[in-house]
């Protein structure tokens, strides 16, 4: 028999919560119900879709700061993409530990990009220099591979100084921390925040002017076409709602665990600062460690060598790099992602697993 | 909301099958990250790809498949990554093709809905729809992607209102959604031949989709294309006897005797706007539509209806039949269209 799995991976993907999945069903109904509609139709069915739709945009829009609109996309790389692509972006300035959407949409977009660096704690400095016509400033709240938070709020008024638009990636903090403060768009998705894959957000303040991406039907005001999902609408919203209800709650929770993940691998060091970070994420570092080969032995815990979207390249991490750490440092670094739904026990057994495979390889 | 509704827009979208539904339960207990290299990020990949290998079977395709949010996404990464510049498109393209178009040739189409297919000789992208998504016109792909590919061009097929429903037509990049076909609203895909026809992106599938996999949705989408279209020639009976009494009752039939899918007819009723008429049928709990249910709430005649030629568009309305309708349901629709018409 299969043992069981401790997920520790909550920065790939988070499960659905119970209370996402119950307001998904209606809308996932067979041709007993109407829940199934198009919610772009005219007709009765349709419009009780939509107005579905509006309440869900409602719910998430309770995770954004006030003044601004929230415009559904197939997930935060869609948005991500739709921000940098339709706003003049001649100079773009990203930090050196973005998010492979950021820089690869940037590279695809911008005519120059730049990095912003980034101290050894992870931290982007808010107060260095950005270069004049600097058109976008793209940097994340909260990292995805070692859960650093971002001084974002001083960063955003850093960007409108030099007269630019802030992008902020807020997939890893959106429900979990409060919205960024002064960031002219964000890009969240639900599937982190215990909602379901396939569906994300892209929030844009008011008065500033953003470009379609998808173009054809002319949903969301024509600024995403294709037909919205109601059940991942539904899902989404459910899964805000929740996240904004339980947000001290899993906050405390996720914090005790840190701790107690802390103090059974109190050897390792951690990647990243101390206390400007989200405890959800535990990214640790023990010198000579292997850590494929940890992973390949280590089977009844799925935890990371940083973000999923790297793994399987076979390339350091370009975030621990960043931080300063040589290829050897990096390779005996793990992320181990707590989330609202692990367990102490949980915590306990993997962390004892995974210090016991280092010290078996001798390390 | 009540089941007493009479759904005849399956064109907009169409209930989710109880196998698509089940499909994508299994999806949310698989729910880990199909990227992650981890044992239940192996599980989800797993059954991505064995998904992704039922759906090349379900469709006779031997190409690839990137997965999308949707049919417009997929044409929005054709068009964004082709290499081939896009030449030419047919008038009668849905809104997703048609803002991508610029400055390409629009082809024109004959009162039947129909392109002559030596206009799409040329040589560059050429994106022609499979069927019209308000008229149900069924254009010649066989011809027309010859002429096509023996000018040196590629074809792109928007099937989004045939897949799953009829055999693909051959064609080098095919979009289709699967909430038209029974899978969920979100997923989709675009069939590409040869990968070399478009420039990567970057991220998931292989540099050509950015995102995390949706495994729920393409779980269910295999097994809405799994249950396969054995209820088509049912279709085509349901439409012969909704079209023979529309006639009777001094109805017209859009391009009438052009080649159609059965699932899609637009239907003329002189002298009464398609608004009324959709208030109407909506208040005797009908809901059909009036052209496409994203052009829906805005007052501009159809461009499709324009495009042919067709005269009193703004008397036309959509009535799309699915894999549930029933007789019952047809005969209960020709009721109330006869009201309508002042012949009951």
């Amino acid at each position: 028999m299969k043992r069981k799995l401790i997920y520790l991976d909550n920065q790939a993907t988070t499960p659905l919560a119970p209370e996402a999945l119950e307001a998904m069903l209606p809308w996932l109904s067979g041709p007993e119900g109407m829940g199934f509609a198009n919610p772009h139709s005219a007709h009765k069915a349709g419009r009780a879709a939509m107005a579905m739709v509006e309440v869900a945009r409602d719910q998430i829009a309770g995770l954004l700061p006030p003044g601004g609109r929230v415009i559904f996309t197939s997930g935060a790389t869609e948005a991500i993409n739709q921000a940098i692509l339709s706003v003049p972006c001649g100079r773009v300035a990203c930090s050196a530990i973005e998010h492979s959407a950021v820089i690869n949409a940037a590279l695809a977009g911008a005519g120059e990009v730049y990095e912003m660096p980034v101290g050894s704690d992870g931290l982007v400095d808010p107060e260095a220099a950005l270069a004049p016509g600097t058109d976008l400033v793209a940097v994340m709240q909260v990292n995805n591979e070692i859960g650093t938070i971002q001084p974002v709020a001083r960063l955003a008024e850093r960007a409108h100084q030099v007269g630019a638009l802030f992008l902020c990636d807020a997939v890893q903090g959106a429900g979990k921390i409060a919205s960024p403060e002064g960031a002219d768009m964000i890009a969240i998705s639900a599937h982190k925040l215990y909602g379901p894959k396939g569906i994300g957000a892209l929030w844009v303040r008011d008065g500033v002017t953003i470009a379609p991406f998808i173009h054809g039907g002319a949903q969301e005001g024509g600024l995403r076409s294709g037909t919205l999902s109601p059940a991942l609408c539904a899902g989404f919203g459910a899964a805000a709602a929740l996240a904004k209800a339980r947000m001290e709650l899993d906050f405390q929770h996720l914090q005790g665990l840190a701790a107690l993940g802390r103090s059974i691998l109190s050897r390792w060091v951690l990647n990243g600062s101390e206390t400007a970070r989200w405890p959800g994420n535990l990214n640790l570092r023990i010198d000579g460690l292997d850590v494929v080969r940890m992973m390949s032995e280590l089977r009844d815990v799925a935890f990371s060598a940083g973000s999923a979207c790297g793994s399987g390249t076979g390339k350091p991490s370009h975030v621990l790099k960043a931080i300063g750490l040589d290829d050897f440092a990096a390779k005996g670094s793990i992320r181990l992602g707590i989330g609202r739904y692990t367990t102490r026990d949980d915590v306990e057994e993997a962390c004892r697993q995974i210090d016991a495979a280092a010290r078996s390889q001798g390390v | 909301m009540n089941a007493e509704t009479l759904y005849l827009d399956h064109a907009a979208t169409t209930p989710l099958l109880p196998e698509a539904h089940a499909a994508m339960e299994e999806g949310w207990r698989l729910w880990a990250n199909p990227s992650s290299p981890h044992r239940s990020g192996r599980a989800a990949r797993a059954a991505f790809e064995e998904a992704r290998a039922g759906i090349k079977a379900s469709l006779g395709w031997d190409g690839e498949v990137v997965f999308t949010s949707g049919a417009s996404e997929a044409l929005a990464i054709a068009f964004r990554n082709s290499k081939l510049p896009l030449v030419a498109v047919s008038s009668v393209e849905h809104e997703a093709v048609l803002r991508y178009a610029g400055d390409a040739a629009r082809l024109p189409v004959g009162r039947d809905g129909l392109i002559h297919a030596a206009d799409a000789a040329v040589s560059g992208l050429v994106a022609i729809q499979h069927a019209n998504n308000e008229t149900g016109v069924l254009q010649p792909l066989e011809d027309i992607v010859s002429k096509v590919r023996d000018a040196g061009g590629l074809l792109l097929a928007d099937c989004a209102q045939t897949a799953g429903k009829i055999a693909l037509p051959d064609a080098d990049m095919i979009a289709l959604s699967a909430h038209k076909f029974g899978g969920p609203v979100g997923v989709g895909a675009l069939l590409v031949r040869d990968y070399a026809m478009l420039d990567p992106s970057g991220g998931q599938e292989r540099g050509y989709r950015g995102g995390t996999e949706n495994l729920p949705g393409v779980l269910a989408m295999a097994a809405a294309l799994g249950a396969g279209s054995g209820w088509m020639p049912g279709a085509v009976r349901l439409r012969t006897r909704l079209e023979a009494a529309i006639r009777q009752y001094g109805g017209e039939i859009v391009a009438e005797h052009a080649p159609r899918i059965a699932t899609i007819g637009a239907v003329r009723l002189a002298g009464v706007s398609a608004a009324s008429q959709l208030i109407r049928l909506d208040a005797m709990g009908i809901a059909v539509s009036a052209g496409s249910a994203c052009s829906s709430g805005s007052l501009k005649t159809s461009h499709v209806l324009d495009a042919m030629g067709i005269e009193g568009a703004g008397e036309v309305i959509r009535v799309s039949i699915g894999r549930e309708t029933s007789e019952a349901d047809v005969d209960k629709f020709i009721e109330a269209w006869q009201v309508i018409a002042g012949k009951a």
